[in-house]
């Protein structure tokens, strides 16, 4: 623990102000501005060419796939697209910008005011949108097992990013993550990012500030840089929010500066000031004409939208008749609504098949069955086929070995015993055994009942049909 | 017959005919440049065993008729900031002295496909800064109509070479009159083309805003066969026009009649050489005996062109030149101990004073606190100069002015004196911020000898006007006929 984390809750009467700056990797084949290959993990420097190195006299030429991914971004997101848009030179000497400028938008931005509404704790809040613009990716200095030296690979350079910029209606860490949580799952419904942290496909800078609560004007602000996780960003923000208290409690005043999350430490730590901070010269870049995008276009984009998460949420509490929070667990990932839709199509039991995606598959990386053979299973407890209680054991046998479930069933002798015969000679063995429960139950210790079931499932193995047992137990204990 | 002396077109003729093979004519040009060269100095690099191996190639399709274009079998030159793959691409610069492009820039593919045969890279100022050719890190070009004074710049290796004959014609880049300064400087034609004519892909860029590629050539027929080729639409260069190509050879005559050509008052203010404005004005009335119509006009900005061209160019250059940083090609300074110094080391030693003074004022330019006092400024002041230019060509079909203030000066004359040297593209820079295609032409010579050109600069992809009402002149005058005593 640190000084900072120890802070009491009594000097707590300041107010988190938060602004997100995300930038995602757009799905595209070739990068934003020539057709080298955008894919993950290639030998260094194996995806190049003249015009990602910036070979002297070569020129950009914009890519139309990344205006069109930009575009399903923004008219997700409700922003305005702006019929003209440009791009300028942000200009910096780094050994991994080929150039010495980065290709970006400043002045004139792909798109503007927006918004994305989140939910935390069950009260929806309204985050708007600042801006989304393009520009190019950076190439990545190479130092690790290197002596003496740094080596540079460029496959990155060129490749298309999409910044979303927030406004700063974030209060808490909470806040960030839900909102950082639906952009993702926005992005990811449209397909034009793969929602990767880990390998920097969705990367998320922090501004934060805090000021006493009731003040209007902001504080000043610290930027939090290329935090990779979801829980990275909570606890550097949470963090930097607390660091920021004691710093003002203890009379002293924040510096403008970026700062990097120290994973190992759990603090943030000063990478530069303001006063070290670029001057990046921007301009307007005149190898690239102005983008144009005619109200046809527009239409054409807004025509290819998908269903995103929240109207899905909405349409499946309406046509499934499930709880809203079932139908928000369900679109939260687009997958997992995909799947419940498609095994809401083959059977008529909704909110049981929501029961076993929530209790077992949620967290499945990949959904290793079937909508068939799920729905089959469901289906096998209906009809009585097997217990509640089996359906977990074949449940786990479908996932590991991808049979159905009546395959399973059948094989392993689980079918359930629903004939009085074959239950009355269970009922009577446990009764048989357990003379003195019989006597207490008789004389008014009706509880004893549950242990009589669970006697005759135990020596059912589980598969006599509960219902059953419940009925005829009753009848003997009874009537002996 | 001295074969290196013919215009392409004439050669051409000659090459039809069978009178000649295309190995002669490089031979020709080859040992002109033996002879010559260590006097004009025009060229970074003479490829003599490809041009030679190029020439009998061709020959091959030539002796059975085959001609791609009129350029077929003819040797020319390539300004040496065009890339041409394999081959080294200096800008005339230490800082790309050893760098050979793994590619071919448009033009050069062009030209490829064209037939024509390549005999070397032409000097130029470094990176294309500069009015005079002084500015290479190599060499110092003369004029070959007075070895004692410049070519003209950036472009002066190009004009020198087709004045002096080392090459029948060749492709300058022009920012801000590059090609048709040193045009005029050497007496021949230049033509800066409409901005996205031709394509800019594998031309280091200075000016991105501004740079054009466009040819040189020893009469205003080969212009028209160069332009022909090097036209046309590039999916490379985003600011490429999209517009059909255009045969500015098959439609070029000398009929001038009804024509209506503006003279602008700005350009003929008191302090322009008398030598100057009477070589302009006889041409002027030479158009007019021909049949056209003369007007006064008014281009009212014109007075802040010089100043509003070295804030944009220097803006763009000084961002361009940002990739020379030493890390992936070209020069390396051996001794830095750290990145910064290795940058640092490999810039202050890479770049010559003037390219380096023109990064200060770029950078200056751009920076915050300054941008909107600078750069905006003279965006907002490069419209107007447009709006000048549109205004004007509602009245009249082209404008006419000196290329230059003086003829050539002499080597040395200007070098300190920076603020002298910029105003030696005081009449050519406003083509370049209005993207306005501009021509030079021979049109007469000073009591020294010393060549003069004027300016007809037209509507956006008029180009055809510009070389049509050139040619008439030229056919009137027959001024492209002298030649310098070498």
């Amino acid at each position: 623990m640190t000084r900072y984390q120890c802070i009491r809750r009594e000097f707590m009467k300041y107010e988190a102000v938060i602004g997100l700056e995300v930038h995602a990797q757009m799905l595209t084949h070739s990068k934003i501005f020539c057709g080298c290959s955008t894919s993950f993990g290639s030998k260094p420097n194996s995806q190049t060419c003249p015009v990602c190195l910036g070979m002297p006299g070569v020129l950009p030429v914009l890519n139309k796939k990344v205006v069109e991914f930009a575009m399903r971004t923004a008219l997700a997101t409700h922003c305005t697209i702006s019929p003209l848009n440009r791009f300028a030179r942000k200009n910096y000497f780094y050994p991994d910008l080929p150039k010495g400028y980065q290709i970006s938008q400043y002045e004139l931005p792909l798109a503007e005011h927006g918004h994305i509404d989140i939910q935390v704790d069950g009260v929806e809040k309204r985050i708007r949108l600042t801006r989304i613009h393009l520009e190019e990716d950076a190439g990545k200095n190479l130092h690790e097992g290197i002596e003496d030296a740094s080596y540079i690979d460029l496959n990155r350079t060129g490749v298309p990013l999409m910044e979303i910029v927030s406004e700063p209606d974030i209060r808490s860490s909470e806040e960030a993550v839900a909102y950082l949580k639906k952009l993702r799952n926005i992005l990811v419904y449209l397909e034009v990012n793969d929602g990767n942290l880990e390998e920097g496909s969705f990367r998320c800078d922090a501004n934060v500030s805090i000021r006493p609560v009731g003040q209007e004007k902001f504080g000043t602000r610290t930027e939090l840089k290329n935090i990779n996780s979801f829980r990275f960003i909570q606890k550097a923000i949470d963090y930097e929010i607390k660091r920021q208290e004691m710093v003002l409690e203890e009379g002293g005043r924040i510096i403008q500066e970026t700062r990097l999350w120290d994973t190992q430490k759990g603090i943030t730590v000063s990478m530069r000031s303001k006063e070290s901070a670029h001057d990046y010269r921007y301009f307007p870049e005149p190898d690239l004409v102005p983008v144009k995008i005619h109200s046809d276009w527009v239409e054409e984009i807004q025509k290819t939208l998908p269903e995103l998460p929240d109207a899905k949420k909405e349409r499946f509490i309406k046509d499934y008749q499930i709880p809203p929070y079932d139908a928000s667990v369900l679109t939260q990932n687009k997958k997992i609504a995909f799947y419940f839709e498609e095994c809401a199509s083959l059977y008529h039991r909704p909110k049981a098949i929501s029961n076993w995606i929530m209790g077992d598959l949620l967290n499945e990386e990949e959904i290793p069955i079937s909508p068939r053979q799920l729905t089959g299973m469901i289906e096998l407890i209906d009809k009585g086929v097997i217990s509640g209680k089996i359906a977990k054991t074949v449940f786990e046998e479908m996932l590991r070995t991808k049979k159905d479930a009546r395959t399973i069933v059948e094989e392993k002798g689980l079918l359930q015993v629903s004939d009085d015969e074959a239950i009355l000679s269970f009922v009577d063995q446990v009764l048989n055994a357990n003379p003195e429960s019989v006597e207490q139950y008789r004389s008014g210790k009706e509880r004893l009942l549950g242990f009589f079931v669970g006697q005759v499932m135990k020596i059912s193995s589980g598969k006599a049909n509960p219902g059953k047992v419940n009925e005829l137990l009753l009848k003997r204990l009874k009537n002996p | 017959m001295k074969l290196y002396a013919l215009t392409i077109h004439q050669a051409h003729q000659l090459l039809r005919k069978k009178e000649i093979t295309s190995r002669e004519l490089v031979e020709s040009v080859l040992s002109r440049i033996d002879q010559v060269e260590p006097k004009i100095a025009a060229f970074n690099q003479v490829q003599k065993e490809s041009s030679l191996k190029e020439g009998e190639m061709l020959d091959q399709k030539i002796s059975r008729g085959m001609f791609k274009s009129p350029l077929t079998g003819i040797p020319v030159g390539l300004k040496d900031n065009i890339c041409f793959q394999g081959v080294p691409t200096t800008c005339s610069s230490r800082i790309l002295e050893n760098f050979i492009p793994p590619y071919d820039a448009a033009v050069v593919e062009k030209l490829k496909e064209a037939e024509a045969v390549f005999v070397g890279k032409t000097n130029m100022d470094e990176f294309a800064m500069g009015s005079s050719t002084e500015n290479s890190a190599f060499k110092k070009t003369r004029n070959p109509w007075d070895l004692d004074r410049i070519p003209g710049g950036s472009s002066g290796g190009s004009a020198a070479a087709v004045a002096a004959d080392e090459c029948m014609g060749a492709l300058g880049s022009d920012t801000g009159g590059s090609i048709r300064q040193p045009a005029a400087c050497c007496g021949v034609v230049g033509l800066k083309p409409t901005y996205g004519l031709v394509s800019r892909y594998g031309l280091v860029a200075f000016a991105s805003s501004l740079d054009q590629i466009g040819p040189i050539a020893k009469d205003v027929t080969d212009a028209a066969i160069l332009l022909n080729e090097i036209s046309g639409h590039d999916l490379r260069d985003s600011t490429s026009s999209a517009r059909p190509s255009e045969d500015y050879l098959g439609s070029l005559h000398p009929e001038v009649k009804g024509l209506k050509i503006g003279i602008p008052k700005e350009y003929f203010i008191k302090g322009i050489d008398p030598e100057i404005e009477k070589s302009v004005m006889g041409a002027v009335n030479k158009w007019k005996d021909l049949g056209a119509e003369v007007y006064e006009i008014t281009l009212p900005h014109t007075a802040y062109a010089v100043a509003t061209y070295y804030i944009l160019a220097t803006a763009e250059a000084s961002s361009n030149l940002e990739r020379y940083d030493g890390v992936k090609y070209g020069f390396r300074a051996s001794d830095g101990k750290n990145l910064n110094e290795m940058y640092e080391k490999t810039r202050a030693e890479g770049f010559g004073p003037e390219v380096k003074r023109r990064i200060m004022l770029g950078t200056y330019a751009l920076s915050s606190g300054y941008y909107d006092a600078y750069y905006k400024k003279a965006q907002q002041v490069r419209t107007l100069f447009i709006q000048d230019f549109k205004e004007a060509f509602k009245k009249v079909d082209a404008i006419v002015t000196p290329t230059t203030p003086t003829p050539a000066f002499k080597i040395g004359e200007k070098v300190h004196d920076p603020l002298q040297m910029y105003l030696s593209d005081i009449f050519t820079i406003s083509a370049n911020l209005a993207g306005i295609p501009a021509l030079s032409l021979p049109c007469g010579f000073s009591k020294e000898g010393l060549p003069i050109g004027v300016q007809i600069m037209g509507r956006y992809f008029e180009e055809s006007t510009l070389l049509n009402m050139a040619y008439a002149f030229e056919q009137a005058s027959g001024i492209h006929n002298k030649k310098p005593n070498l």
